[in-house]
Parts: structure tokens; sequence; C-alpha cells
């Protein structure tokens, strides 16, 4: 066997091992969600979507809970898309050299990798207590922001780094400054990337539970808000509730709630995936 | 860019506004009461809480009872600030925890709603545990014995020489430090070399698939898993005990039952709302607690309880 045929097997091998690692993800992910649709779908009926909490498992519906985590995500959306893009902003066009950028970016890298129930506790007590929330939508929509905060920053930065110097330099030469160079050329080019990143922290929001729950997200909660100084639970804590019930007739209906859960994450994804996509196309340079 | 931003932020309203659509009332009755009751504590006690909560709702609508589940010391540290009107407690409260209601000036009162069993439990195939004494349950868990007694001939005579498996909830759940202090005494803790989870579904598992297992946790996780577990009965002295509804509730399966509590501050005095609810609990319990896999307290024993609120509300 000469060396290029031994390379060409390499090269092979190399490939079914990456569709190998490439079809674990896909096939385990499957297999959970058909699992979960097994278990839960028959659950899932008008009554489930509009019951409040009960002890009796058939009662029971998730109205409380998923509205809970909708005020949440749309509060969440509303404050960490301006405060994320504007970071981005200052940072990749800003400041862009100078020390205390560069002190910024190392601890936006290590605050994402905090584990979220400590950001449980600095919202109990930022926003809690010290701003007098209580234990609101509000309190939680900025903890959870705070939380997915870094990855809408670096998601920014990366999409407004992609757009070529060419078009800012045109935009100078015409005669616009600085603000309008990255109001009228940088941000509607890079929008695409950067909604990419916003789907991304919203999916990540929509999911978590420690933290909602350190800073007294409740379990029963037998009316809707009306408005985001109320207090609230969501999803995942439901979810977290019925799972531990000794009853196997819970276990179904949490089955079903994360049905519920995946449908609220997927739709959100497709619409800001629609947007993208409809953004994107617009572009020609 | 503008026109991006507005058909954004017209989804989100037309979102807001969609889900406080769901949010109108019931038509009622005048002349009811009003408010709301903030309940905090145990998950253990959060079934039972929530039950009544969803009966109290039939009666009186208007009130807003919100319950969480911060864990019993949480509660209690809740309870301690007033954040809270009533405290869900599988435990009786701690010396510090007292002390803090006491120097926020919060009188307080413990009710005693259920009783709650923990059960022994071995696979069902195991063909030699009969029953365990309370000395032989402290050989196999005391701290001593970890990495000692591994083996079924080490805990009685006779038994096959067979591993011993080891299964129990984590240490952070109020069922493990009740277990421990019950069995091991007070502020030893247990051995650690067992599998511990918070899952108690997974502690069913465990046990029910290993031959030579051996675990404890709640009585209602026994009850809806029965075919595939075998109850051991324990002997504490006085005879071997087999926990049941009746053996828990009259106090004849010590040491491993315990009651739980909630306990109320004296908001129940000054609003009537929070009066309504508790009584309405410790009227109701008896029903309700079998429901959802507790044992409740003798008719008895609730009645004591009720008289305790009575004169607390005197008071």
């Amino acid at each position: 066997m000469n060396n290029s045929k031994v390379n060409r097997i390499k090269d092979k091998a190399f490939n079914y091992f990456g569709i190998f690692c490439t079809l674990i993800g896909l096939v385990i992910l499957a297999f959970f969600i058909g699992n979960i649709f097994y278990d839960g779908i028959t659950r899932i009926d008008w009554d489930f979507l509009t019951a409040l909490p009960s002890r009796k498992a058939e009662k029971a519906g998730i109205l409380t809970a998923w509205v809970g985590s909708i005020w949440i995500v749309v509060f969440t959306f509303l404050i960490v898309v301006p405060l994320g893009i504007a970071a981005g902003i200052y940072l990749e066009e800003y400041g862009k050299k100078s020390k205390l950028s560069e002190l910024l970016e190392v601890n936006i890298s290590n605050l994402a990798g905090v584990p979220s129930v400590i950001y449980g506790l600095l919202g109990l007590e930022i926003f809690v207590r010290v701003l007098g929330m209580g234990n609101s939508i509000l309190a939680g929509s900025f903890t959870l922001a705070l939380l997915v905060l870094p990855i809408v920053i670096v998601s920014s930065r990366e999409a407004l780094k992609a757009v070529p110097k060419s078009i800012r330099l045109a935009s100078f030469a015409l005669g616009s400054s600085k603000w309008q160079t990255i109001w009228h050329q940088v941000l509607p080019a890079s929008f695409g990337g950067i909604l990419t990143g916003v789907i991304l922290a919203i999916s990540r929001a929509v999911g978590e539970t420690a933290p909602l729950i350190v800073i007294g997200a409740l379990a029963y909660v037998p009316f809707t808000p009306s408005s985001p100084m109320d207090e609230f639970t969501v999803l995942p804590i439901q979810i977290f509730n019925w799972i531990s019930r000794p009853q196997h007739e819970f276990t179904v209906n949490a089955a079903a709630a994360i049905i519920v859960l995946l449908i609220i994450t997927f739709t959100m994804n497709g619409i800001a995936v629609y947007f993208r996509n409809k953004w994107q196309k617009k572009i020609n340079w | 860019m503008k026109k991006k931003i507005k058909t954004i932020l017209f989804i989100c309203t037309s979102v807001l506004i969609i889900s406080c659509a769901g949010n109108s009332e019931k038509a009622i009755k005048t002349d009811q009461l009003e408010g709301s009751i903030k309940i905090d504590g145990s998950s253990t006690v959060y079934p039972i809480t929530e039950a009544i909560a969803e009966e109290f709702r039939d009666v009186e609508p208007k009130v807003k009872v919100t319950i969480g589940v911060s864990g019993t010391g949480g509660g209690f540290k809740k309870f301690g600030r007033s954040e809270i009107a009533i405290a869900n407690a599988s435990r009786s409260i701690k010396d510090q925890e007292a002390k803090n209601c006491g120097e926020n000036n919060i009188p307080y009162l413990e009710l005693s709603v259920a009783y709650d069993g923990l059960a022994v439990l071995v696979n069902p195939e195991n063909t030699w545990v009969d029953f365990l004494t309370v000395e032989e349950l402290n050989t196999i868990w005391n701290p001593a014995a970890q990495n000692t007694i591994m083996y079924w001939d080490q805990v009685r005579e006779g038994w096959p020489h067979e591993e011993l498996h080891l299964f129990g909830p984590g240490t952070a759940s109020g069922t493990y430090d009740y277990f421990s202090e019950a069995i091991c005494g007070k502020k030893v803790g247990t051995r650690g070399d067992y599998t511990a989870s918070e899952d108690d579904h997974i502690l069913v598992q465990g046990i029910a698939t290993d031959k030579n297992g051996l675990g404890f946790f709640g009585l209602a996780y026994y009850e809806e898993n029965k075919e595939k577990l075998k109850l051991v009965g324990v002997d504490n002295g006085k005879g071997i005990i087999i926990p049941t509804m009746e053996t828990v509730s009259n106090g004849t399966y010590a040491p491993l039952s315990r009651p739980i509590f909630i306990y109320v501050n004296d908001a129940a005095k000054k609003r009537k709302e929070v009066k309504e609810f508790v009584s309405f609990y410790l009227n109701n319990a008896a029903s309700i607690v079998k429901d959802v896999g507790y044992i409740p307290l003798t008719n008895t024993e609730y009645n004591r309880e009720i008289t305790k609120f009575n004169n607390f509300l005197k008071n």
C-alpha cells in the first residue's frame, strides 16, 4: 500500500468518524423527543393548557406556568436585547483598544461560565431585596437577562466584526458620522448575526429553573400574572415539581408540559429565524 | 431598521396582551374575603398545602394563595423576615430560626398537619431479610460503617456473604436529616458511600433492579411502587412493625415516622383570610392528606391542633 492510499483511507475513516459523532447527538435528541412525545402527547388538550394546578393529576393544568414563562421570556428579551447589543457596539466600535475594554472582555467571557444558580443569588440580593422588586416577574427577568447577557454581547460583537471594512469606509467617505455609520450601515448589516445570538440566549433563558427558584419563583400560583410586578411560576418549575411526585400520572403531566415548553422554544426560534432570513435577503453589497 | 423594531415590539405587545387575556376571573358572589396568603417552605409538605389551597379556591376564590418550595430552611428564613404568613416545615423550627422570629417580634404557632413514614426497602428477590432492628439499621448506616460494613453477613449472622448496596436521598433533603437523626443520632450524619439521589424515582429504580440493594425513602413512594419493592419491618425493641397508615399515625412505627408541620404567624390574628385558610386546613386535612399519599393525624389530634390554633388567636 503506498502513501496516498493510506492517506485516502485515513480521510475516509475521519469522514465516517465525523458522521458518527454528529449522529450520536442527533440520535439521542431524537430518542429523547420521541420518548417524551410517546409519554405525554395524549395528555395535551385544551383543558391541560387552561387549567390551574391541582393535586389530581388528570385535572391539573399548566395555564399559570406557560403564561408565566411567556411573561418572563418577553421581559428578558426586552431587557437583554438593548443592553447586549449596546455593549457589543461599544466593545467592537468604540472602546476597541483601551485597557478598560480588555478588562471588560475578560470579565464577560468569565461571566459566560458562571453557574446559573449563582446568578440567582445575585438576583435575590440586588433585584429582589435591594431594589425592592420582590419575587416578581421583573426581578426574574432581570436575573435571567444578566445570565444570558454574555451570549448576546459575544455574538453581537462577532456579527459586527463580520461587516466588511469597505462598507464603513464608504459610509465615512460620504460624510456620515460614526453613529450614522453604525446605525444605518453596520447594524442593519449585522442584524442577522445578532438575532442568532438572541435566539440562543432566549432559548437558554426559557429553560432555566435554578436561578428562578433562588429568587423565589413559586410552585403554586393559582392566577396568571397581570403586571410585571406579580408573582409567578414558570414551566420548568412546574415540570420539576411534577417529576418529583410519586404518582405515575404526574410524570405523564411532566412529559406533556415538556412538550409545551419545547413548542414554545421552537416557535420563538422559528419567529427569530424567519426574521433573520428575511433580513439577510435584503442585504446585497 | 426602525420598521423592523416596530414589528418586533408589536409582536411582543400582542403576546403580552394575549397572556393578560387569560386573567379573567370567574363571576363570584359578594361578601367574600380578599387578599393574598404567601406560603413557602418544605417540598415534602408542599403537596398537602397545594391540595388544601386548591380546595380553598372553591370556597374563597378571591383569596390568592401562593406556595413556594424553598425547602424548610429557606421557608423559615422568609418566615423570620415576615415575608410569608405560613411556612411549610418537615421538621420543627431550629433554635436559631426561632431566635430570628423573636428578634423581629414575630409570634408564631406550630401546627402538625400530617405524618410521614420513612420506609426501609429491599429488592423483592431478597429472600433473607425478614425485618431489621434499629441497631442493625445503625450498623448499616452510621458513619463508621463506611468501607467496613460491605456485606450482608456483617449485619446479621446467617445472612449471605453478598455485597450490600445502599440507596438513599441526598444530604440536602429533610428526609435524609430525619433518617440520620432517628437512626444514627443527632448531628452525626450517615456513611457517605451510598447511592444518593434527590429524585426518589431513581432510588426506586435502583433498589428494584439490584438484588442486594437496600434503601429508604418516604412511604408514599413505596405505595406507588409496591410490586417492585419489598417493604421491611423495623424492630425498635417492642416488636417488628411494618409501616402502614395505622402504625405510622398511632406512633408505633417508631422511630421512622414523623409529624410534618405548618407554621403560622400573627397575620392569622390580623387578617381574616389567613385565619380562614388555617382553619380550613385543619378541618379538611384528614381527607386531603390521604389523597396526596401522606398519613393523616387522628381526629382527636386534629381537634387538639384546632384548639391550639383557637387559643393562639385569642392571646
